[in-house]
């Protein structure tokens, strides 16, 4: 039996008739078009489908959409439409820090949650946050320097206000 | 591949929880974290009629202390194992071992007591709550009871949770003068299950071992007391000596499968080399 539920997307309110069993990631992707969030292995396991609930990364493909009445989520069209995660973005894009791409809204979830708590984290905290994060193409390596990148500049950039 | 169909139900309390379970005769499914639940349901391993979230029980939720224990709700999320400051001094080894358990997107979400419930011999927070000789409180239809965690976990995925009971709060005794605590695993990849992990807690009153809990996981069907290694180890200094008898006698204490990749031998012998890894490296709680 389809329920109706509110919940707010990217800042705008949504309500969807759904099914208990269609989780989260398939309402954003079918019902709302968001097909940023990648659906890899429905598992857990790829972190493509990570989007925030209420500000912390979580598995879109692991939430029913039904758990998520009255929550905020936020997923990588969000991100890139408010201009947080431009940078991070930029940096990707100049180092090679993805080939096909499918696993890069996940992994700019990552970087974006990792660097909110901890602006200067060393190479391992970083391939430590990513832990949950599959990419198939790049080798990880590029995706580390480009998070490395970004903290480095926003740091650089804090300093020079100061 | 996506979940069978079934029917949601947002519990608002324990009793509420209880009484829907038992209407559906064992054909429904408590949902804490949903971060095991959920992919054994798209592997079709399991499919209730029902679901019955337990998110919104508020007897299941908070971190506090009461009478020399530290209550941490059910639904406690791992991410606050590694935030909470109640548990980082009152429940140092789920501190400790939260780092080990997946990753940080499924920390946001897992609870330790679907942890817990969930007794995979392979977790690290049920060895953690088996070191600390935590208690669990577990509500049935007729009242709440407390368990011991060594009689607790009972087998593979089996716990002295009966069906339709919940998990309400573990409970960690308050730590002692002289506590210590250690905790490692050996895993392929980081996040990943451990081929090996140990959880010691050691009560040292002027150089003499008072108390020694050992917990391994990923040895045996269930979290597994090293009862041989514990004894090697009480009544003396914590030393190369100390150490390397409990090492030895670490043999008596498990008795691991071979499985495909993994011989029991091998299993055995990274045990012994974390145990003395862990031992060496004890750090100071209270
Ligand atoms: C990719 C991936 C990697 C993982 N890696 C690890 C790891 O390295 N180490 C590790 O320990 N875990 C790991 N996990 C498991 C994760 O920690 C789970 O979140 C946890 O084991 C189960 O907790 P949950 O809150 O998600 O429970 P759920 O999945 O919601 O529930 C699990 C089971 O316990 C029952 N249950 C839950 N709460 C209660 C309760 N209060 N009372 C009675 N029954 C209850 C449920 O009915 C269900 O049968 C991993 C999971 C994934 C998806
Ligand atoms: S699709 Fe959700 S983790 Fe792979
Ligand atoms: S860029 Fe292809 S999977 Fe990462």
């Amino acid at each position: 039996m389809k329920t109706d539920i509110n919940f707010t997307v990217n800042g705008e309110a949504v309500r969807e008739a759904i099914e208990p069993r269609t989780s989260l990631a398939d309402v954003l992707r079918d019902n709302l078009s968001l097909t940023g969030t990648h659906l890899g292995c429905e598992m857990g396991a790829c972190g493509a489908c990570l989007v925030l609930l209420d500000g912390a990364p979580v598995h879109a493909c692991l939430v029913l959409a039904v758990q998520v009445a009255g929550q905020k989520i936020e997923t990588i069209e969000g991100l890139n439409n408010s201009g947080l995660v431009a940078d991070l973005q930029e940096q990707f894009h100049d180092r090679n820090a993805l080939q096909c791409g499918f696993c890069t809204s996940g992994m700019l979830m990552s970087a974006h949650a990792l660097l909110s708590q901890n602006s200067m984290p060393s190479r391992p905290e970083i391939r430590d946050a990513l832990s949950g994060n599959y990419c198939r193409c790049t080798g990880y390596e590029a995706i580390v320097d480009a998070i490395s990148a970004t903290a480095e500049r926003r740091s650089k950039i804090v300093e020079g206000v100061q | 591949m996506k979940s069978p169909a079934f029917e949601y139900m947002r519990a608002e309390s324990v009793l509420d929880a209880m009484a829907a379970y038992a209407g559906m005769d064992g054909d429904a499914v408590y949902l804490a974290g949903g971060h095991s639940v959920m992919p054994a349901m798209a592997l079709r391993l399991q499919a209730p009629s029902l679901m019955i979230d337990l998110a919104n029980i508020e007897a299941l939720t908070g971190v506090s202390l009461q009478d020399g224990w530290l209550r941490i709700g059910a639904m406690t999320r791992h991410v606050q194992a590694m935030t909470n400051p109640l548990i980082a001094t009152h429940a140092p080894l789920f501190a400790a071992a939260a780092p080990f358990v997946a990753h940080p997107a499924i920390r946001n979400r897992g609870t330790l007591g679907g942890s817990l419930a969930h007794a995979d011999p392979a977790s690290e927070f049920p060895a953690a709550a088996v070191a600390m000789r935590a208690e669990l409180e577990i509500a049935s239809q007729t009242g709440t009871r407390r368990v011991p965690a060594d009689a607790f976990f009972r087998d593979i995925y089996e716990t002295a949770i009966e069906p339709g009971e919940i998990l309400q709060a573990i409970y960690v005794p308050n730590p002692v003068a002289g506590q210590m605590i250690g905790f490692d695993e050996i895993a392929r990849r980081r996040g990943d299950y451990a081929m090996v992990g140990v959880a010691v807690q050691v009560v040292s009153v002027e150089n003499t071992m008072t108390d020694v809990s050992i917990a391994l996981f990923s040895v045996g069907n269930k979290p597994t007391r090293a009862v041989g290694a514990q004894a090697a180890l009480i009544g003396r200094a914590l030393d190369g000596a100390s150490i390397s008898a409990a090492q030895a006698a670490l043999g008596d204490d498990l008795d691991p499968s071979d499985d495909p990749q993994f011989p029991a031998s091998m299993r055995v012998h990274l045990a012994r080399v974390l145990l003395g890894r862990v031992l060496a490296n004890l750090k100071a709680v209270a």
